[in-house]
């Protein structure tokens, strides 16, 4: 099929690379797009593009994008078992399966995110303590191997599915995803928010809070001195009342904001009222599904706050035992690069894991954007190295300026990963500028 | 679950006519989606069937197989409730390549032109005869006005605008509303990374304002609607000079 030349980038734009693209809509035509030869630098799968990185891009190479293979395929009401294209996105799913009574057990900030995405980085959600990460509710998988070959792989084919949960797209183009949908009683959760005046406090109240089935705190990452860490705690339980169906997606950043609108006094403004929007003692809410998990969505192309620039989001885990220190580390550097922009979050995960390369580990998740200018590599780098000591990780899907050998100390199970590539695409027939930035082709 | 109202999607695979078939189900209509490519089809057909609930049957249709409309059309006869009818086949080679080898300008006619012919005529007794239905034909801004870059296909769909025009002037009579569509810019697999582009629409929000004009009974539309003022002016240039130009 015909090849477009594209400029791509992530979520967090920045520099565009130069890919040639194909957008197929037909199931036939996707597996024949895949099997076309490619050259050097290979062919990179790419969704929704909601990763923020360059793991979806694929400069002087090419792209298969998937998402026109957008079809539910079929659903069990019996077992919940839903069947879906790769293309199909969450926001679908809600829209479609959300009047029945059912829900994506696991999701990730955004509803615009692909499920062949969320395979591909084994996504979690504000629930996964509780109810681990997505590819632990996937029983099975169409796969398109390098080579072409066809398989159906379960989470009992071991080795191949570990190396395609949570596997940036490297083992085949997925054309079909089957998994378990969860039960909910209602439109929506209650909500609990409570205020947590420094970091200590946020992690007590956290720790309270374990037993919630959803849990995120949004930080404040400019704040500092004795207010460093503080924060929301956001706990939530479904709910069985019925809550009105929120009327649909509203806003559009309309063009690129110029670099200045963020700034150090503009992003304390605004965090300070973020803060005191939720009073002293607490409060609790009656919050709709859509508005609880994708609160961002509400504003289509935020990433467009950041200008042309764009911006690069960092995320770590650190364990338990490390991580109270680790994060006053990384709190501390971060509020006084007066870099941070608006809210960062801060969650507690668990070890539910699906693949080789899956982000979590149980500890303290923290998530923040920094807007892309000089220097943003030296700060991307003192945080990572905080990350490493404490003997965490970041997460591939915000990643954009990790090293190779960094990486590879972050995941003791590449070589785990390596082993199944080595065997099904010895060629390195799928790549992206991800790929070989951390030299996912190479022996460990 | 059978509907009062059944949409037959013709050349249901395009990304179009897929966002077509899922709101037109969303809106509580059964669909046949007709096309070649049924083992794809059947694909569009689960996912709309499981998020409509609506009846959704696959039908293979080929619009240079002349030959098979009729038989397609006597079977459509006993369907029962309000038939409404959706063409969106057409095939846009590149001009260059129908310079090359006219023949590829034939076919384009064909399949955009004629197999619209062949099938909406023998559609329209039975239309009348039911004296009830809609039928929504999609055209292009391209027939318009014969440019450079794409007048084979522009001259097709030009074609396919009098045919329609006629057609409404002769269903009308018996009850029957026809709609001309003419698209400007969409994001669909003929214009995927094509330079040039502007304000280009989703295949969802096309679909959404051809289901809404077709209620209101509106007879020529563009969608987006401001591709009406862009066409206005394109087609208000004087001969002389448009002959010069390479728009």
């Amino acid at each position: 099929m015909p090849k477009a030349s594209l400029r791509l980038t992530g979520w967090g734009r920045g520099p565009a690379s130069a890919c040639e693209a194909v957008r197929p809509e037909r199931f036939t035509d996707a597996v024949a797009a895949f099997g076309e030869p490619v050259g050097p630098h290979g062919l990179c799968l790419r969704g929704a593009a909601r990763s923020y990185g360059d793991c979806a891009t694929n400069g002087a190479g090419d792209a298969l994008m998937t998402t026109r293979l957008d079809r539910i395929l079929a659903f069990d009401a019996a077992t919940g078992i839903v069947q879906v294209e790769p293309g199909v996105d969450f926001h679908r799913l809600l829209q479609v399966f959300l009047p029945r009574g059912f829900l994506v057990p696991v999701t990730p900030g955004t509803a615009f995110a692909t499920i062949g995405g969320a395979v591909a980085h084994d996504v979690h959600g504000k629930n996964h303590e509780h109810d681990g990460s997505f590819c632990q509710h996937v029983t099975e998988l169409d796969l398109v191997l390098p080579d072409g070959s066809v398989r159906t792989v379960t989470p009992e084919d071991t080795r191949l599915f570990r190396a395609t949960a949570g596997g940036m797209g490297m083992t085949g183009l997925i054309m079909r995803v089957a998994f378990r949908m969860m039960h909910v009683p209602g439109g929506g959760v209650t909500v609990r928010e409570q205020r947590a005046n420094d970091l200590e406090a946020f992690l007590t109240a956290m720790a309270d809070g374990a037993d919630a089935t959803y849990s995120v705190g949004w930080i404040d990452g400019a704040a500092h001195g004795t207010r460093l860490g503080r924060g929301i705690l956001e706990t939530a339980e479904p709910a069985d009342s019925e809550i009105s169906r929120h009327r649909s997606l509203s806003a559009r950043v309309p063009f690129d904001f110029p670099g200045m609108a963020l700034n150090p006094v503009s992003v304390a403004v605004f965090n300070e009222a973020y803060f005191r929007r939720v009073p002293q003692a607490g409060r609790i809410r009656p919050v709709t599904w859509q508005k609880f998990l994708y609160p961002l969505d509400a504003i289509h192309e935020w990433n467009r706050f950041y200008g042309r620039r764009g911006f690069i989001q960092f995320q770590c885990v650190v364990p338990f035992e490390t991580g109270p220190a680790a994060l006053r580390d990384l709190l501390e550097v971060i509020s006084a690069s007066h870099r941070a922009s608006f809210l960062a979050v801060l969650k507690r995960m668990g070890a539910g894991r699906a693949g080789y390369l899956s982000f979590p580990m149980p500890g303290y998740t923290l998530a923040l954007d920094f807007p892309r200018r000089a220097g943003i590599e030296e700060l991307y780098r003192r945080l990572t190295a905080i990350t490493l000591d404490a003997g965490g990780r970041v997460y591939l899907a915000k990643d954009a300026l990790l090293d190779a050998l960094t990486f590879r100390r972050m995941y003791p199970e590449f070589a785990g990963f390596s082993e199944v590539l080595a065997k099904i695409d010895p060629a390195s027939r799928l790549q992206s500028d991800m790929s070989r930035r951390l030299r996912l082709h190479d022996v460990p | 679950m059978s509907g009062a109202e059944t949409w037959l999607i013709l050349g249901a695979s395009s990304a179009i006519a897929r966002a077509f078939a899922r709101e037109a189900a969303a809106r509580g209509a059964d669909v046949i989606l007709a096309g070649r490519d049924t083992e794809d089809l059947a694909r569009t057909a689960a996912d709309i069937g499981i998020a409509s609930g609506r009846t959704t049957t696959v039908q293979p249709f080929d619009a240079l197989d002349f030959s098979s409309h009729a038989a397609l059309a006597d079977r459509l006869a006993a369907l029962p409730g309000v038939l409404n009818v959706a063409l969106l086949f057409g095939t846009m080679p590149e001009q260059a390549a129908m310079d090359e080898y006219p023949d590829l300008a034939l076919t384009c006619i064909a399949s955009t032109f004629s197999g619209a012919v062949s099938i909406l005529h023998r559609l329209a007794p039975l239309l009348e005869a039911r004296r009830d239905g809609v039928v929504i034909g999609f055209g292009s801004v391209a027939g318009d006005r014969g440019r450079l870059k794409n007048y084979v296909y522009g001259a097709a769909k030009s074609g396919l605008h009098t045919y329609l025009s006629g057609l409404r002037n002769r269903l009308g009579r018996a009850g029957v509303h026809v709609m001309t569509v003419k698209p400007g810019f969409v994001d669909t697999a003929m214009t995927f990374g094509q330079p040039g582009l502007f304000l280009v629409a989703s295949p969802e929000a096309v679909a959404r304002a051809c289901l809404d004009a077709a209620a209101r009974r509106k007879n020529v539309i563009y969608v987006p609607w401001f591709w009406l003022g862009i066409m206005t002016v394109i087609r208000v240039i004087p001969e002389r000079i448009f002959k010069r130009l390479s728009i």
